[in-house]
Order: structure tokens, then C-alpha cells, then sequence
């Protein structure tokens, strides 16, 4: 139904290198055509996560993540159908997160009935850097991806 | 975990989410603590560098984005340092709704600490989510009483991350007092949950650590006032100086361990800034229904307990919503959305109570009202000494325990300072040496 919100969340720190990842991925989504999607860039803290997506039937979020792997690849998770991989999530002692987001909205039921992650690998988060080709590449990738997960058949 | 020879290692991961990378390093010799070293990443050190050369007027919003619990905080004391060198005052009801946005910011940031940092400790679950499970009343609490703070900031500031209408002078609109009636009765609501979260948080299990800080806050000259938005410096050491005198009163150190400075009353040593100290100075300054929770919570007039910051927290919340009602039944539109200013050559300091303690500005501008020099002092880089102290005396205390048990309880020590993801730390990693 065209009446639904549908919504793209990018996360990130627009000074901390390839932590711009999901930033970039929204303003890729921006520059490219939002289609009716709702396009918004927060810094990942999980209850304004959690008050962005009330209300949405499908969400994408983007978010930089440091598994170990390539830098600008690209990880898709389904968050509706269970936690985010533990690799992905990374532990935290007191920051919390989106994947902290995901769970909260989980045991509250307030999480969106169709939820999809991106984590695109980065390489460098030090304060003032820029972020890297493969990340900038990566972000334009996922933009075009999430208007497929928005308005295409769960 | 890994062992290597002597020394044991414990490591938690990145993420990537996290602004500061922070590690603590402990080291042990028999039954004697023989240091703790706390390294945080300070990111207000690279924006004082980012600011020289731009327009006066810039400085709020780009310290606005130190942080993205406090940005109300960062407007504020930038706002204020302009100002002072401007030589003008905003008051009236430009205060009033200067006052009113840095409650929401109280509100939302003491929220997410309390329901889903800090009281999680205590209940004994890992996080907040864990919690939500067999406690979702109190989180579904929490999670309105945050909501409502947004609100409020969005209401003044135009929206809840990183107001855009805080300005030098006052604000770019003021907001018709239509537009926020429609906040009164979600804050009426949460100001009576606020009061059922005192009382919650009060019959929680504590430490017992009594200690012995200066504690440094600012303080209203006026009755009835408790300090959020300016004030003096004072301590419970005698301290009393008006903001110009930071300088000349605290100062700031490099450490070997860490590329942060660590701050100090000159001649002294460490102190305490946040929470604690605020209320410890200034009980006599709180509403009156907010100091008769404090009473009946049982932390009486003052406190001294880093553990028991949660109460203190519930109880400034509980204010926070208290004075919002208060400062928006009195006001009416002003006239004129900012005080007008002229460029002029001075020096000007500014200081407010971010939610985490102290928050110091000072700027140097030339007549053209271009920032030539600015310095930012931050309430993480103030407490980290205490904090340090803290650990030492927790550590040494706890030596038996296993290194992961160490490090949990290390952290909820730590976390009994909400260092905030931007301005402080996130723990990489812990070390622990046993020589």
C-alpha cells in the first residue's frame, strides 16, 4: 500500500572515517531518488532508532561494522527474523547500539514487520579522516539495494 | 581471554558505532595494586582546532556536534562564552527557553543511563533489552520519559538531535506558546513516573563506597534555582568563582597513558564534577517535591556514593520535569527571538551543567568576530581522575575475583560516571598484569 511509511535509517559519525558508511548510504538514497521513502541520518543510539521506525512497515538501516573483513564489503541481515550476528553486533559495555536497538525493540514489539541491516565493512574510523573509496563505493550499492527491500515483495 | 607469561588479557571488541576508543589497563603485583590507567579518546581536542578561523557565530552548532546525547550542552556554554566577550545578556524569556530546551536534554540523556545503563546493573541483567523482558513497564518507562525530553528539545530547537535554532544572542524563532502546550500533559505524566522511578531506584542494593572527593558544581544565586544552564563555580572546598576564573582555578594536565588531558583544582588535586556534586551543593536549590523525594529516597542532603548516582540521576530527572512545568507555565513569546550583537576583540568563557557534570567553554575572537582561539573542557576529561581513583580503590578491594568479574564490575564502576559515547570513552579493552 503506498499510504505505509517506509523508511531508510543511515548511521554514523560523519568525522570518524568509514564510520560515515551509513550517512553516505543516505545521502546516495538522496541523490539518486528516494521514491517515496523517508530518508533519515542518526547516530545510531538505539531508543531514537526505536522512535524513528515506530510506525514504519519496512525499515533499512545502514551502519558501518568492523567484522575483519574487506573493507567496502557488504553484510545484509534480516533483523525482523533474529538478532544481528554477533560478529556484526560487536560487544559493548556501555555504548549501546543498533543491534542493542533491534533486541529492545524486539522484547517490546516495537520493531518494524520488515527490517533490514546493512553493515558495510570499513577499515579506518580515526577522528578527522575521510572515509575510504571502497566504503563510498559500498554506500552507493546499498542505497540502490534498499529500494528494493522498501518496495519489493518481502 | 588469552594468557601470555604473567600477564592476562581480557578483550572486548570494536564497534564501530562508538566515537572514543578507551582502554583500561590495571596492573597488579601480589596483593597490591600498583596502577590504573584509564585511556579515553577526547574528541574536543580536535574540534577547538576546527574552530579557529570561523565566524563566532558558527561555534554552536559545530560543538554541538562533540556530542550526540549533549548537544543542548555544547549550544549552551558556546552560546554563553560569545556572549560574555560580547558584553551582552540574555535573559527574560530567551532564558526561559534556553533553561526549558537544556531540561530536555536532562531529561533525555539521565533516561537513557538510568533505565537502560545504569538500573540494568543493578537488577543484574547485561542490558537494557534484557531487562526489557522481565521488567517492560519500567523500560517502557523510560522510553516515554525519553521521548518526552526529544520532544521538548525538538519543540524550542527545531529538532531533537543537534538543534538547529540555538544562536548566539538567543534563538533564530521563539516558539508561539500555543506550540507547546500540546508538551504539558505528557510532562505531567512523566513527572509523577519520575517520581515512581525514585522510589524504585532507592530500594536498589549498593556498594558501599564512601569518597572523600572535592566536589565541583556550579550554583544559582537565586533561591529556588538549582543549577542547569549557569551559575558559579563552587566547591565543597571553598571554591566560589565566577566562570572567567576556571582557568585560574582548575588546571589541565597531560598524562603519559593517554592523549586526554586530566583536569585539576590547582595546588589540589582531583574532583568530582556530575551528578553528585551538583546535588551535594545545591539540595537547598532543588523543588520542593524534588528534594522530598531525595529525602525519602534516603540519600538525604548530600551524597558521596558513586553507586547511588542512580538516585541522584532519578531525582534531577524528577526536577528537570518539575521545572519544565514550572518554566512553561510562565511564558509568553518575547518579542524579539535574540539579543543583537556587534563584533568586538575579547575573550569570553561560558559554562553550564551538561548532564555528566561542568562543561567549559573560553574563546578568543577578533573584531571581525572570528574565533582566534578556543578551549573546551569537557566533564569526562574533569572526572577522569576521579574515576581512576575510583577503580583503584574498587580494584584493590576485588583482586580475587576472576578477571572477567573484574571487568564487569570495573565497568559498572565506570559506568556509575555515564561517560557518554561522544566525549568519553568505549572500553576496547581491559587489561589486567599480575606481576
Amino acid at each position: 500500500m503506498s499510504g505505509e511509511r517506509r523508511l531508510f535509517i543511515g548511521i554514523g559519525n560523519p568525522l570518524r572515517g568509514d564510520d560515515a558508511a551509513g550517512l553516505l548510504a543516505a545521502r546516495a538514497l538522496r541523490v539518486r531518488g528516494t521514491d517515496g521513502v523517508e530518508v533519515r541520518e542518526l547516530e545510531g543510539e538505539p531508543v531514537d532508532l526505536i522512535e524513528a521506525w515506530e510506525g514504519a512497515e519496512a525499515v533499512v538501516v545502514a551502519d558501518a561494522v568492523a567484522s575483519g573483513g574487506e573493507p567496502g564489503e557488504v553484510h545484509r541481515i534480516d533483523a525482523a527474523a533474529g538478532p544481528l550476528p554477533a560478529a556484526l553486533a560487536g560487544p559493548s559495555t556501555h555504548a549501546l547500539g543498533l543491534a542493542e536497538a533491534v533486541e529492545l525493540g524486539r522484547a517490546l514489539g516495537r520493531l518494524p514487520r520488515r527490517l533490514v541491516v546493512y553493515g558495510i565493512e570499513g577499515a579506518r574510523f580515526e577522528a578527522g579522516a575521510e572515509p575510504g573509496e571502497a566504503v563510498r563505493e559500498a554506500a552507493e550499492r546499498v542505497a540502490a539495494a534498499a529500494l528494493g527491500d522498501l518496495w519489493g515483495d518481502p | 581471554m588469552s594468557s601470555d607469561g604473567g600477564t592476562r588479557r581480557i578483550e572486548t571488541g570494536y564497534l564501530a558505532r562508538v566515537e572514543g576508543e578507551g582502554a583500561m589497563h590495571v596492573r597488579v603485583r601480589g596483593e597490591e595494586v600498583l596502577d590504573v590507567e584509564l585511556r579515553i579518546f577526547e574528541p574536543p581536542r580536535l574540534f577547538e582546532a576546527l574552530l579557529r578561523g570561523r565566524a563566532l557565530g558558527e561555534a554552536p552548532d559545530i560543538t554541538a556536534r562533540i556530542c550526540g546525547i549533549c548537544p543542548v550542552a555544547y549550544q549552551t556554554s558556546a552560546c554563553q562564552a560569545m556572549e560574555d566577550a560580547l558584553g551582552i545578556e540574555v535573559e527574560g524569556q530567551l532564558r526561559t527557553l534556553r533553561r526549558l530546551i537544556y531540561c530536555g536534554e536532562w531529561i533525555q540523556s539521565h533516561s537513557l543511563h538510568l533505565y537502560m545503563l545504569h538500573a540494568p546493573d543493578f537488577l543484574g541483567y547485561e542490558s537494557g533489552f534484557a531487562m526489557a523482558r522481565d521488567h517492560r513497564e519500567v523500560v517502557e518507562r523510560g522510553l516515554r520519559a525519553k521521548k518526552t525530553g526529544n520532544r521538548l528539545i525538538e519543540a524550542i530547537g527545531g529538532r531533537a538531535v543537534h538543534p538547529v535554532n540555538v544562536r548566539v544572542g538567543g534563538f533564530y524563532r521563539a516558539p508561539e506558546r500555543r506550540e507547546l502546550e500540546p508538551l504539558w500533559a505528557e510532562l505531567e505524566r512523566c513527572r509523577d513516573e519520575a517520581l515512581e522511578t525514585v522510589r524504585l531506584v532507592a530500594g536498589l542494593d549498593f556498594p558501599e563506597l564512601e569518597r572523600d572527593y572535592e566536589l565541583v558544581a556550579l550554583r544559582s544565586p537565586l533561591e529556588g534555582e538549582y543549577p542547569i544552564d549557569r551559575g558559579r563555580i563552587v566547591s565543597s572546598k571553598g571554591i566560589d568563582v565566577a566562570p572567567a576564573e576556571f582557568d585560574a582555578t582548575f588546571e589541565e594536565q597531560h598524562v603519559a597513558h593517554s592523549t586526554a588531558l586530566h583536569a585539576r583544582v590547582r595546588g589540589r588535586g582531583a574532583y568530582l564534577a556530575g551528578p553528585l556534586a551538583r546535588f551535594s551543593l545545591n539540595f537547598d536549590r532543588l523543588s520542593p517535591l524534588a528534594a522530598a523525594a531525595a529525602r525519602e529516597a534516603g540519600i538525604g542532603e548530600g551524597c558521596r556514593n558513586p553507586f547511588r548516582s542512580i538516585i541522584v540521576r532519578a531525582v534531577e530527572i524528577l526536577y528537570a520535569f518539575d521545572e519544565a512545568l514550572r518554566l512553561l507555565d510562565a511564558y509568553q513569546r518575547p518579542d524579539a527571538p535574540a539579543v543583537e550583537f556587534e563584533p568586538r576583540a575579547a575573550v569570553g568563557h561560558g559554562v553550564s551543567e551538561a548532564p555528566r557534570g561542568l562543561l567549559y567553554h573560553r574563546y578568543e575572537i577578533d573584531d571581525a568576530g572570528q574565533i582566534v582561539s578556543a578551549w573546551i573542557v569537557p566533564p569526562t576529561s574533569q572526572n577522569q581522575r576521579s574515576i581512576e581513583d575510583d577503580l583503584r580503590e574498587f580494584v584493590a578491594a576485588n583482586l580475587a575475583l576472576p578477571d572477567e568479574e573484574l571487568r564487569y564490575r570495573c565497568e559498572q564502576t565506570i559506568r556509575n560516571y555515564d561517560p557518554c559515547i561522544s566525549c568519553s570513552t568505549h572500553f576496547l579493552r581491559l587489561e589486567v598484569e599480575r606481576e
